[in-house]
């Protein structure tokens, strides 16, 4: 996010995690790196950790972790799994 | 060491569910987990969330439900039809995760339910939950589709639910397969449930069954449940142990004659059983001693199946058995209903219900057997039981009738039913020269003697009474025979009698004879000593004429000794002497 704001974003994502639960571990590095390859500064992630803001799930209605969402571009698109599939993923993001 | 008492066993949580807290003793295991397997409509989630609601309301225990498999709004409606207000009761003491994983929901490797089980422990804590229900955990796991990952979620949970010290209810489906992938669910949890339904005869029998439960006695038999009205409900045997109020108080039966076959009529608080062919006038009997216990003043309550009670009535007067003034003045009341319908443990329910409504003394189900043998069912059996067995308890006269085809009264007949009726009086046709006859028996009477002869029953406008039976050359006689062979007795005696003058005239001839006879003899003696007389006569003068003639004769020789003799004949003297002896004149 300390990227030049001359690049437009096109991605901005949500992933809900439970601390240092394998999945979890696993989905925050999955996020970034497909991120990080096909999004490369043109993406926002937040990573919420339901272990320190448990209500916050509720919110978004997350039963599971891992949970992405995709928030932008609309609609909301919701993801679950430690995001090991990585053409399900892009699939995900991309979609219309 | 101290030695822990059988009382301090594993605390417990009670699920305010009936007859369920009784067969386990207390509940569900307190700080433990617990296992609820179950086909669909079993009632897997009304047992679950039942005990949530009645710990949040009557223990005051708040309770999370997490639903895997139905919507917030779907639950609540569901408990809307149990009058579970759970909107009002969520304000407080329960909280509602809906956890349904959208069908859309794309996955992308694998995930666990840490982050979920994060926000219950929150939500734990902040209500001061005690109790938490995991309701169809078997749709999440579906979506783990990988058996490793599943079992370390089951793991997962029941771990947090140690951590927590939360009572953990879990609900899961249960089916071939199922139990095949979840099996390991069963070994893992402190205590197993298991709830069935099965269709008989078009008739749905739910039932319960406590598989497993670590720490704890249990009963571990099948028991019929109930959802109805307040919600899930074991309509158990009730107490194992059989302790009725007994009397020694006679009841009528409404029948004089059967009153005295039965040496006073029914014991007070007993069953009836009046089983008999179609037709054989078993209401008849039933309707009797309902007349009767309303004539006493006594509260009725009369049930029948099948038959409306309006018909019932009119068949009853049409007998001379009249219900309409009782039913005006409030004491008899009849119910009348369905076979067919809700289900058998709903109808038990519902007769409970009507029961402790009117509070009847004595009680008529008119027949107990639409209940129960038609179904052939165990679970009909044990619910007529278990509804006799309530009668019981609180002292009420039955009259049960049963239908029951043919002669037959084998026990085994009447599917266990016979056994505990007190009292068993069968009704049969008795077949005979074209004619049907009903017949009265009383297979059994405990706890008094009875008579063991065959009665027929017979139904007038008058009434009904009871009738001697004939029996002749080894064959009971009923009706038209029994009219027939009074005939023939009565002919017979007149045939006797006709015999008995005709004989006592005959000896009269006879006798008669005898005297003409004896007045022939006499006549004839008469005659013969007639004869003699004349005989005698004639002798005599034959002597007086030969004497004569010697007179003459010596006279004429001139004789003298003669001579004096003859001259002087009135001198004996000198005869005698001469004739030496002999009689003379």
């Amino acid at each position: 996010m300390a990227k030049p704001p001359a690049v437009a974003l096109r991605l901005r994502l949500r992933l809900y995690v439970a601390g240092t639960a394998p999945n979890s571990v696993r989905a925050i590095a999955n996020a970034r790196a497909i991120c990080g390859e096909h999004y490369p500064s043109a993406y926002e992630l937040e990573i919420v950790d339901l272990l320190d803001q448990p209500l916050r799930a509720l919110e978004d209605g997350i039963i599971v972790t891992p949970t992405l969402l995709r928030l932008f571009p609309l609609p909301v698109q919701r993801l679950v799994g430690n995001l090991s599939d990585r053409s399900q993923v892009l699939q995900v993001l991309a979609a219309e | 060491m101290k030695i822990h008492s059988p009382n301090a066993q594993a605390p417990k949580m009670l699920t305010g569910i009936q007859g369920f807290d009784e067969i386990t003793d207390g509940g569900l295991p307190r700080g433990r987990t617990t296992l609820v397997m179950g086909g669909p409509g079993c009632g897997k989630t009304v047992f679950a969330l039942q005990s949530l609601v009645n710990g949040a309301q009557a223990g005051a225990e708040a309770g999370i439900f997490v639903a895997f498999e139905e919507s917030t709004r779907q639950i609540i409606a569901n408990a809307a039809t149990f009058g579970w207000d759970l909107p009002a009761l969520a304000r407080k003491k329960l909280f509602f995760l809906d956890a349904r994983l959208s069908p859309e929901v794309v996955k992308a490797g694998e995930f666990d339910l840490a982050g979920m089980l994060a926000v219950l422990k929150k939500k734990a804590d902040d209500l001061h939950a005690r109790r938490i229900v995991f309701d169809g955990i078997d749709v999440l796991l579906s979506l783990l589709d990988d058996p490793i990952a599943e079992r370390r979620e089951i793991y997962r949970i029941r771990n947090w639910l140690s951590e927590t010290g939360l009572t953990g209810i879990i609900t899961q489906k249960a089916g071939a397969d199922a139990d095949h992938r979840y099996g390991f669910l069963q070994f893992m949890v402190d205590c197993v449930v298991i709830l069935k339904h099965q269709v008989v005869d078009g008739s749905v029998f739910r039932n319960l069954r406590v598989m497993k439960y670590r720490g704890s006695g249990f009963s571990g038999d099948e028991f019929p449940i109930i959802l109805a009205g307040d919600g899930l409900r074991l309509t158990n045997r009730g107490p194992t142990e059989l302790r009725y109020p007994v009397s020694n108080q006679r009841v009528s039966s409404g029948l004089d004659r059967l009153d005295n076959m039965l040496q006073g009529g029914y014991f007070r608080g007993t069953n009836v059983l009046i089983s008999g062919a179609p037709g054989s006038a078993k209401s008849t009997l039933a309707g009797l001693f309902a007349a009767a216990a309303c004539a006493r003043g006594e509260r009725t309550l009369y049930v029948s199946f099948d038959e409306g009670a309006a018909q019932i009535v009119r068949n009853l007067r049409s007998v001379g058995i009249p219900f309409a003034r009782h039913l005006k003045s409030g004491t008899l009341r009849m119910y009348s209903t369905r076979t067919r319908g809700p289900n058998i443990e709903d109808q038990f329910a519902a007769l409970r219900a009507k029961v402790t409504e009117h509070a009847p003394t004595c009680l008529v189900i008119d027949p107990l057997s639409a209940l129960s043998l038609k179904h052939a069912h165990i679970a009909s059996a044990d619910a007529a039981q278990q509804f006799l067995d309530f009668l019981k308890g609180r002292g009420i006269t039955v009259v049960n009738t049963s239908l029951m085809e043919g002669h037959s009264t084998d026990e085994q007949t009447a599917t266990g039913i016979s056994t505990i009726a007190d009292t068993w009086i069968h009704l049969s046709y008795i077949e005979h020269d074209g004619e049907r006859n009903r017949a009265l028996t009383i297979v059994k009477s405990r706890g008094s003697g009875h008579s063991n002869q065959v009665r027929e029953l017979t139904l007038s406008d008058h009434g009904v009474s009871l009738t001697d039976v004939f029996i002749a050359q080894g064959k009971v006689l009923m009706g038209v025979a029994r009219w027939e062979w009074e005939q023939e007795e009565l002919a017979a005696t007149r045939r006797t009698q006709v015999a008995m003058v005709l004989k006592r005239l005959n000896l009269q001839v006879a006798q008669a004879e005898a005297e003409a006879r004896l007045q022939v003899v006499r006549t004839e003696m008469e005659a013969r000593s007639a004869e003699i007389a004349v005989l005698v006569d004639a002798i005599g003068s034959a002597s007086s004429l030969v004497r004569t003639d010697r007179a003459v004769l010596r006279k004429m020789r001139h004789g003298d000794a003669e001579t004096a003799r003859v001259a002087k004949p009135a001198v004996p003297k000198r005869i005698g002497k001469r004739t030496g002896g002999k009689a003379g004149h």
